[in-house]
């Protein structure tokens, strides 16, 4: 029924219908193959989880599909287009937008110029080398601000912003450039039980045809969030499937769940 | 979001009007002060243009840049040259001299940009010091190590700048229409995006930023203006040596940005008071110790006023 019915086969083209796909994406550092031929398809309105104990891969497979990160081997496509060779401010403007692991903000910047310069990129002219009045990007940082919950913070400073705050900052600062492909890397890292289920309403009122990518190790929130999961265990996928699938999998238990490192996929998660 | 537009536009107005009146206090100057003061004002003014525009790439760009000297130079060259044997009119040297400063600075930044850090530091300081060569090698054009001297007043709507009072005039005219179009630059979308790349060029690059065309831009724009404040020095000077090209030249400049407060355009021109009145003429009264003192200064501002005079009298420091 769904994408998990796909062969290896079918992923190896540049998927129909697909938002994203990659196919046998490797990258080695020195002797160690963090990513190891891992094919991923994100049809377009996508939930897809990325899990897997630290080490697995899931980072580094992000910077391979923003193109912060160049592959070994192995081959991208964006809409059908192959984008593996092209610039990661190229594929930006394709339409993926990304958050980091470790919070990627401008300091010296007020919340709302954060997203200001993000949108600008979008609205156009963000080279214009005269003041404007900067109206569209100011009600956009509003409206955007309100929707992660930072509803009249424009012109706090993001340095002293809290850690939660710049976590809802950043996805504010990734939204606004209207992706359609958005990888979110441990959205819910260090928030509160409040925060993260905030989090869990935002991600729900994404644009349906937004495909959503994310890594997050708060099981609850993924399995909250995600209508597919893939596991992954040492650059390599584990198991792939639904939610149901996934839980369900002697493998997934066996391996992964069921070695102690269950404590470990809650480090990010509420206390 | 009804008060911000408002307050911005306030804080605005407040900083044109300081703006205006330090203009025009800079104008009254020749009508009470003794000549020789007027030459320090108009120097003061000269070298406060250069390292404004060097402000634009490491203080608002982020690029610490060690050889902004070769622009300055380049643009003193140009409007010397184009004075002394082509045209006397102060605005075609000018020109001139913005344009070869910018194109100089479009050749070595196509180069330069693509390095970050301590590499973008050595590549900047190894072309300024290959201009430097260049100046001191190519006879015909530059005078070699005589440099070019005996350039006549510049011809400004058909009066000669004769006098310390014209050339001063003259010289903050154009700096002050050059600052204020830096002072847009920075405020505009562009510079946005300049303090973008300073604060998180990676970011920038996820948000489909192409970051190396805005970094040559803005290293080409600094040029330009160096070699703007190059063509002013020969109108004032009528003479450019190979010294203006060098480190004696780009130190004093990054000294001044630093000293003032990267990142403002305004504290640099503090900065570049500081650095002329204390290796000029505190120095002079020294012996001739003027960089020692110069020295002295900025380790006391690195070390007293993390981030310059500009930081030190807008925000309050915090201790770590």
């Amino acid at each position: 029924m769904t994408d998990a019915g796909m062969t290896d086969a079918a992923m190896t083209e540049p998927g129909k219908g697909a938002a994203l796909s990659c196919a046998g994406l490797s990258r080695e550092f020195g002797a160690v193959r963090a990513v190891d031929g891992v094919d991923l398809t994100l049809p377009a309105g996508a939930r897809h989880a990325l899990i897997g104990p630290n080490g697995a891969g899931k980072s580094t497979i992000f910077r391979l599909l923003a193109g912060g990160l160049r592959p070994g081997a192995g081959r991208i496509w964006l809409d059908g287009a192959d984008i593996t060779r092209s610039s990661e401010a190229r594929r930006a403007r394709l339409g993926i937008g990304q958050t980091f692991q470790h919070s990627s903000l401008f300091l010296s910047m007020s919340a709302g110029d954060n997203i200001a310069l993000a949108a600008r990129r979008r609205l156009g002219r963000p080279w214009w080398p005269l003041p404007t009045s900067g109206r569209a990007e100011r009600e956009r940082a509003d409206q955007l601000l309100a929707e992660v919950g930072l509803a009249g913070r424009a012109a706090a400073p993001v340095a002293l912003l809290s850690h939660g705050e710049r976590r809802q900052l950043e996805l504010a600062v990734a939204l606004a450039s209207r992706p359609r492909v958005l990888l979110l890397d441990e959205p819910a890292a260090g928030l509160s039980p409040a925060e993260s289920a905030r989090l869990a309403a935002l991600v729900g009122e994404l644009p349906a045809d937004v495909a959503l990518l994310f890594v997050e190790h708060d099981l609850d929130l993924v399995f909250r969030l995600a209508t597919r999961v893939t596991v992954m265990h040492l650059g390599r996928v584990l198991v792939s499937g639904t939610p149901a699938e996934v839980r369900g999998s002697a493998e997934v238990q066996a391996a992964y769940l069921g070695t102690g490192a269950r404590e470990d996929l809650f480090t990010g998660g509420a206390t | 979001m009804i008060g911000r537009p408002g307050s911005a536009a306030t804080t605005a107005a407040v900083a044109a009007a300081v703006a205006a009146a330090v203009v025009l206090a800079l104008a009254a100057a020749p009508l009470v002060l003794a000549p020789y003061a007027v030459t320090v004002l108009t120097r003061i003014l000269v070298f406060a243009l250069l390292a404004m525009s060097l402000d634009l790439l490491v203080g608002i760009t982020g690029l610490p840049s060690l050889g902004h000297g070769a622009y300055f130079g380049a643009g003193a060259y140009a409007a010397g040259w184009v004075t002394l044997h082509a045209s006397p009119s102060g605005p075609v040297a000018l020109l001139v001299a913005l344009t070869a400063g910018g194109l100089v600075a479009a050749a070595a930044g196509c180069v330069a940009v693509r390095a970050r850090g301590i590499f973008f530091l050595m590549l900047t300081l190894a072309i300024g010091e290959i201009v430097q060569q260049l100046a001191e090698s190519w006879h015909e054009v530059t005078g070699g190590s005589n440099g070019l001297y005996g350039i006549p007043a510049a011809r400004v709507g058909g009066a000669a700048l004769v006098g310390d009072q014209a050339v001063h005039w003259w010289v903050l005219a154009v700096a002050a229409t050059a600052a204020a179009g830096l002072w847009l630059l920075a405020s505009s979308p562009f510079g946005h995006a300049l303090r973008g790349i300073r604060d998180n060029e990676a970011r920038m690059r996820a948000l489909g930023y192409r970051v190396y065309g805005y970094k040559l831009a803005a290293f080409v724009v600094a040029g330009a203006v160096a070699g703007l404040a190059g063509g002013l020095l020969s109108a004032q000077q009528r003479l450019v040596t190979p010294a203006e090209l060098g480190l004696g030249t780009s130190i004093p400049a990054l000294l001044a940005v630093t000293i003032g407060g990267a990142g403002t355009l305004w504290g640099a021109c503090v900065g570049a008071a500081v650095v002329v009145l204390v290796r000029d003429h505190l120095g002079a009264s020294l012996g001739g110790h003027g960089s020692l003192l110069l020295g002295a200064v900025f380790v006391a501002v690195v070390y007293l006023l993390p981030g310059g005079a500009a930081r030190a009298l807008s925000m309050p420091r915090r201790r770590g």
